[in-house]
């Protein structure tokens, strides 16, 4: 596999290259370069994990848009081998940027609903970069409502740089489906389970996010605007993104601390698109614990939880009065 | 000294007469120049071209509810820098400043009143606090204002004038769409009327929450209206804009708002709406029977 490398990355790069060499060379030449090897992949170790340990918010956010980094339908065929995709919204389109469906997870039947970005430029275009129109939103809504119908828990997989602001999506209504999954979603009488794995773009995930639990993948980001945004508008300055990304507290470490998440999901060290197989494996690890535990719950449960849930975020400072 | 020299100073030098500062107002929309007392009186719309200009959460107040009636609740909420946000001016600062310049505690007013007798809960947006953005402390007062109406089962009316979310507090403000949307739908659960009125400008995470839910929309003339800004979708697709694109006119050609009120007829249209969608508001919150 082909990783486009980013800057933090290229001296892992170079190890693994050296790595490599030392191997052939071990086989071609029928010599024993095993302390080498050892020593090598002592050293590769220790230097992903410093460098994994100590990123930056910008680093973060490029890690969680890195080019090789699974996307939601990777993610839903390790999951759910037999994963049926139902389209259209029944009103315009189909809303390509939104994959969903019926699967089987581990004899438990699940409505999966992810955000495709798109591996090559031909598929990009056609998922429109990750970037849904109206339609997406109003068909995940409509298979929701059909998840409800039938008792079935919704997982939603969010990646996106955020709905698109365009002419037609505009047109359409893009707020209006924004605002009505938001509402829809609080009163769904069945578990959601939204998770983040890669950029949680601001509204456009928020609309598919409203779930009795949040979960984010430990390099996955998720903001009200993204660092690019925010520094045009409040720096007025595009080249201030650092700074911008150490202000928005965007990584799931932030919002684990601030309570706007449950749970971080572990990455392989070096990232989910290091290893995809072995992060879709924890992915379904916490699903199966997670959607266990929400089946335990009537459906006025669920619906109080999460009620509850987004009720109560956020942190105020109140002068109480007597009355 | 010649005959052609000044027995009088020049004009021009000397006690100006000219206009007294804030006496005239400039229409934006036509660029008449108005007596302020009258462009006040007209709750700020033209008398020329009929351009509605953003009337502080207050006046709004005045101009929706009978005098006298207005309670407000939750004066005392305020912003709490969580997250020590620093861009070219510390949040702190920036709060410090908005709540000197407008005179609110935040971007938004709520309370309880009379609107031609019907008893209702309030919302209105201070744009004049950082351009009505909603952080925590506006999501938090919609939704008491959406409980309360729930709980004494009144009538709720939102009138938006916001540039969206507050960047300033991060995901925590984005997470304000989902509250609002939260206690919106225990309105529609309770089957009371929630009236949103879309004033100029209604943008981003406020029009794509609660702005956007009104079992009624109701919105201004000419008010621009939408997710994206204008320039971020100049921006992204690297074209000029149609004209009148993304007003209230466009939006209500395309299906997504009721109808559009003049400022003047608001109170009456906003009265007419609930008493046909008052069936199940109790008679102490009705107007009085003539």
């Amino acid at each position: 596999m082909t990783i486009a490398f980013l800057d933090f990355e290229k001296r892992i790069l170079e190890l693994e290259n050296k790595l490599d060499e030392l191997r052939s060379l071990s086989k071609l030449q029928d010599a024993d370069f095993s302390s080498e090897i050892r020593k090598m992949r002592k050293k590769l170790k220790q230097v992903k994990m410093e460098t994994f340990s100590r990123l930056s918010r910008w680093q973060k956010t490029q890690l969680a848009r890195h080019p090789a980094r699974p996307y939601a339908i990777d993610y839903i065929k390790e999951l759910a081998p037999d994963f049926v995709e139902l389209q259209g919204d029944r009103l315009f389109g189909v809303g390509p940027s939104i994959v969903a469906g019926f699967g089987t997870m581990e004899s438990r039947s699940v409505m999966f609903i992810g955000i495709q970005k798109g591996r090559d430029i031909k598929e990009k275009m056609y998922r429109n970069f990750g970037m849904p129109h109206p339609e997406g939103y109003r068909k995940a809504l409509r298979l929701m409502k059909l998840a409800e119908k039938f008792s079935k828990p919704v997982v939603t997989l969010l990646d996106t740089p955020g709905a698109y602001p365009g002419i037609g999506a505009e047109e359409r209504g893009q707020a209006e489906a924004v605002a009505r999954n938001l509402m829809e979603m609080a009163a769904l009488r069945v578990p959601i389970v939204c998770v983040i794995t890669g950029e949680g773009g601001s509204g456009g995930a928020l609309a598919l996010g409203v779930g009795n639990r949040v979960l984010m993948f430990e390099h996955s980001v998720y903001s009200v605007i993204s660092p690019e945004g925010c520094a045009a508008i409040l720096w007025k300055d595009q080249s201030k993104v650092e700074e911008a990304a150490e202000a928005l507290a965007l990584t799931s470490r932030d919002l684990l601390e601030n309570k706007i998440i449950d749970e971080i999901v572990r990455e392989p060290v070096g990232g989910a698109h290091r290893n995809p197989m072995l992060a879709a494996h924890v992915l379904k690890r916490v699903l199966r614990r997670t959607l266990g535990e929400l089946s335990a719950l009537s459906p006025e449960e669920i619906v109080g939880q999460r009620r509850k849930k987004f009720r109560d975020m956020g942190v105020f400072f109140e002068q109480l009065q007597e009355k | 000294m010649t005959w052609y020299n000044r027995a009088k100073p020049p004009l021009g030098k000397g006690e100006k007469r000219g206009v007294p500062e804030g006496l005239f107002i400039k229409c934006e929309g036509c660029g008449e120049m108005i007596y302020a007392g009258e462009f006040e009186a007209a709750w700020r719309v033209c008398k020329k071209c009929g351009k509605h200009h953003i009337l502080p959460g207050r006046r709004r107040i005045g101009l929706l509810l009978d005098e006298g009636t207005f309670v407000e609740s939750d004066a005392s909420v305020q912003a709490v820098d969580v997250l020590k946000f620093r861009d070219t001016k510390r949040y702190r600062d920036r709060i410090k400043a908005a709540q000197k310049e407008s005179g609110e505690a935040d971007a938004i007013i709520c309370g309880s009143g009379r609107l031609n007798g019907w008893e209702v809960e309030l919302a209105a947006f201070e744009f004049g606090f950082m351009g009505g953005s909603m952080g925590v402390v506006v999501g938090e007062k919609i939704a008491r204002a959406g409980e309360r109406a729930v709980v004494r089962k009144c009538p709720l009316i939102i009138v938006s004038c916001s540039g969206g979310a507050r960047m300033q507090e991060g995901t925590f403000s984005l997470m304000q769409m989902a509250k609002t949307a939260v206690v919106i739908e225990e309105m529609r659960d309770a089957k009371l009327p929630y009236i949103s009125v879309l004033a100029h400008p209604t943008a981003g995470g406020v029009t794509a929450s609660f702005a956007m839910l009104g079992d009624v929309i109701i919105a201004e003339p000419d008010a621009l209206i939408c997710f994206a800004g204008p320039r971020v979708i100049e921006q992204t697709i690297r074209q000029k804009l149609p004209e009148g694109f993304q007003r209230s006119e466009f939006l209500l050609e395309h299906g997504f708002v009721d109808l559009i009120s003049k400022r003047s007829d608001l109170k009456k249209n906003i009265a007419a709406l609930i008493g046909h969608m008052s069936a199940n508001i109790p008679p102490e919150n009705r107007p009085p029977q003539q």
